[in-house]
């Protein structure tokens, strides 16, 4: 068990690339974390810098109390699931799985026990003298983690855990996943670039981008207010509207609506502004956003409509199934309560809820 | 079926049989000639005998250069295929400028090497070190003009080897030798193999360098001594001939047999793509 410490950490790539920029961060031990961002954002190789796979160029790396910045990557303490599970394919399941015994010269005994041990664990028991090329995916995700496990390492490191699973078996898999690491207790952190499945199972989420963390937070925090308008773009199944205005005499006019900004922030005349809302929070309402209803389109429970405000804005809500409003038909939405964000139009950044002026 | 599809027919099946013939009478030779009271260059029913056999053990030079053969081509394999498997792992992973001009200079110049080229060269530099008439300088030698193609050829089975894997053992703490011992060789073991082949088979029909390096009799493998099998009259020795090539064509075929079956000309999957 072990809590991480990231302190002023960058990655530097030979060709100049700083995949990791001045990064601070802290992990509490036991938590479930995840990094989170679009490709090429950085979340992989800071990853591979906490297990040692990557130098850092600058900052330090703090592993349980212990300073590893320099330490060698197979004596941090430090397992990781690979992307493509790196199972060892001229080795049968067993011995995959008590590999990291066989690095240390434990005894054969000390193997078998181990791999028997953690497959049972896993579900893995019938699974042992089969080798790689004979398991499903899922199954190979299994053995993959029964090996981080046997390891019997501090931290578990899990790059894109289920990206290469099917749909279906994504979702058994992260509930799995969820249920093996709240059991085992132990820190662990992955790397994903699906929204979805950062917020379905960790505990906290950095938002990265450009190697920088843009928000860090509880998937609640994230998911409500997002600190800015590249993580309200990046969070959500269906995207965030964001809605671009100026403010006048005190008033921002958006989509024909006029809204008042958070009154601890002072706007002045003619300074851009956007205002962020999610398609989930916004209601069939008598005032608000009115406009024409353009496109319906089907999400199973819910049903995300697309309104065609003043000024050629489309503006996205979902509404319950059997409320469906028709093709052409005029609409009027409105927030829900401390759900309307507005982001300033230049540095993009956080200002505060704002509220629909009456 | 019409006339002109069967005179194509036809002709096609005449011309297949012609190539089959063409390569297949010198196989019927080598297995039939051994056996024959008269063995010729022609081929024939054979009229059984077992006599060539004994006339070839008694040979003074013959079972002796078989074993030379052996021993020239276990050195010249082993350290071709071990060090070619260092370097390619070393060339694969390891990034240097202009690694991949090296590799074809490397591989452009082997050629030149071990060829008519540098015959009197290496003469000289292996005169002047002692080392004529020595097996083991002349497999070293042999090794290598071998080895730059040794290195292109596995550098590529290498490079297949993902590199998740050697990333993997060393996160569960493996050491570089062990990642080597454990992942990389296990998994590049199909190229090894075909590499070993390879190298065996090249060293095993080399005859310029055996001939130009080992002046003695005693020391000359299979490859040279096949040249002075003449008897008293001058011309070829009909008798030895063909048992000595039969046996000398076994180990080839047996280590390619070996090799297939132990370690298999074949790949595991283990990465989902």
């Amino acid at each position: 068990m072990a809590a991480i410490e990231l302190t002023g950490l960058s990655t530097v790539y030979p060709n100049g690339v700083r995949a990791v920029d001045d990064l601070d961060l802290s992990i509490a031990d036991g938590e479930f974390f995840a990094l989170l961002g679009p490709s090429g954002c950085g979340k992989t190789t800071l990853l591979r810098t906490i297990a040692g796979l990557e130098q850092s160029s600058a900052g330090s790396v703090v592993l349980g109390g212990a300073d590893v910045t320099r330490t060698d990557a197979g004596k941090r303490g430090v397992a990781m699931v690979f992307q493509d599970y790196a199972l060892f394919p001229h080795m049968t399941v067993a011995q995959n799985i008590a590999y990291p015994l066989r690095v240390r010269r434990a005894s054969r005994q000390a193997q078998q026990d181990a791999a028997t041990t953690t497959s049972a664990g896993l579900g893995l028991s019938a699974l042992l003298e089969r080798r790689p090329n004979q398991l499903s995916g899922g199954q190979q995700q299994r053995v993959a983690l029964a090996r981080a496990i046997a390891m019997e390492a501090n931290v578990l490191l899990l790059d894109e855990p289920l990206s290469n699973l099917d749909a279906r078996l994504r979702l058994e898999a992260r509930t799995f996943l969820k249920r093996l690491q709240r059991d085992l207790g132990l820190t662990t952190v992955f790397v994903t670039h699906d929204q979805a499945e950062a917020l379905a199972l960790a505990d906290r989420i950095a938002v990265m981008s450009e190697g920088r963390i843009r928000q860090l937070g509880t998937p609640k925090d994230v998911f409500q207010r997002p600190a800015d308008t590249f993580v309200a773009n990046f969070i959500g199944s269906t995207p965030m509207n964001l809605l671009t205005g100026t403010v006048d005499g005190g008033l921002v006019s958006v989509a024909g609506a006029r809204l008042v900004p958070p009154p601890d922030v002072p706007l002045p005349d003619g300074a851009p502004v956007i205002a962020g809302i999610r398609p989930e929070y916004l209601r069939p309402a008598t005032e608000g956003i009115t406009g024409t209803v353009s496109i319906v389109e089907n999400l199973g429970v819910t049903s995300l409509v697309t309104l065609e405000c003043p000024g050629d804005v489309l503006v996205g809500l979902t509404v319950p199934e059997h409320e469906e409003p028709t093709v052409g038909a005029a609409l009027t939405a409105a927030p829900d309560p401390g759900r309307l964000l507005l982001y300033d139009g230049e540095t993009n950044e956080l200002l505060g809820t704002a509220t629909v002026s009456a | 079926m019409n006339f002109q599809q069967a005179l194509r027919r036809t002709l096609y099946t005449v011309f297949i049989a012609v190539v089959l013939a063409f390569f297949a009478i010198p196989m019927l030779w080598l297995a039939s000639a051994p056996f024959d009271s008269d063995p010729g260059v022609g081929l024939r029913w054979p009229d059984w005998t077992l006599d060539n056999w004994r006339i070839t053990f008694d040979h003074p030079y013959a079972l002796g250069s078989l074993v030379n053969s052996i021993l020239l081509c276990a050195v010249a394999t082993i350290v071709t295929t071990a060090l070619g498997t260092l370097a390619a792992y070393a060339l694969s992973r390891v990034r240097i400028p202009g690694r991949d001009a090296l590799l074809y200079v490397l591989l452009l110049l082997s050629s030149v090497v071990t060829g008519t080229a540098a015959m009197v060269p290496i003469f000289v530099l292996m005169f002047q070190l002692g080392l004529i008439n020595s097996q083991y300088a002349t497999g070293l030698v042999i090794a290598g003009g071998m080895l730059p193609a040794a290195i292109f050829i596995l550098k590529d089975f290498i490079d297949s080897v993902p590199r998740s894997y050697e990333e993997s053992a060393r996160v569960f703490g493996a050491s570089p030798t062990q990642v080597l011992l454990h992942v990389v060789l296990p998994v590049a073991r199909p190229g090894i193999a075909t590499i070993l082949v390879w190298a065996f088979v090249q060293a095993w029909g080399n005859f310029l360098l055996p001939f130009l390096l080992l002046r003695n009799v005693e020391e000359q493998p299979a490859a040279v001594l096949l040249r002075t099998l003449k008897d008293e009259g001058g011309s070829a020795n009909l008798t030895v001939i063909p048992v000595f090539s039969l046996l000398y064509a076994i180990p080839v075929v047996a280590l390619y047999l070996f090799v297939s079956k132990r370690y298999g000309f074949r790949f595991h999957g283990g990465i989902k793509a």
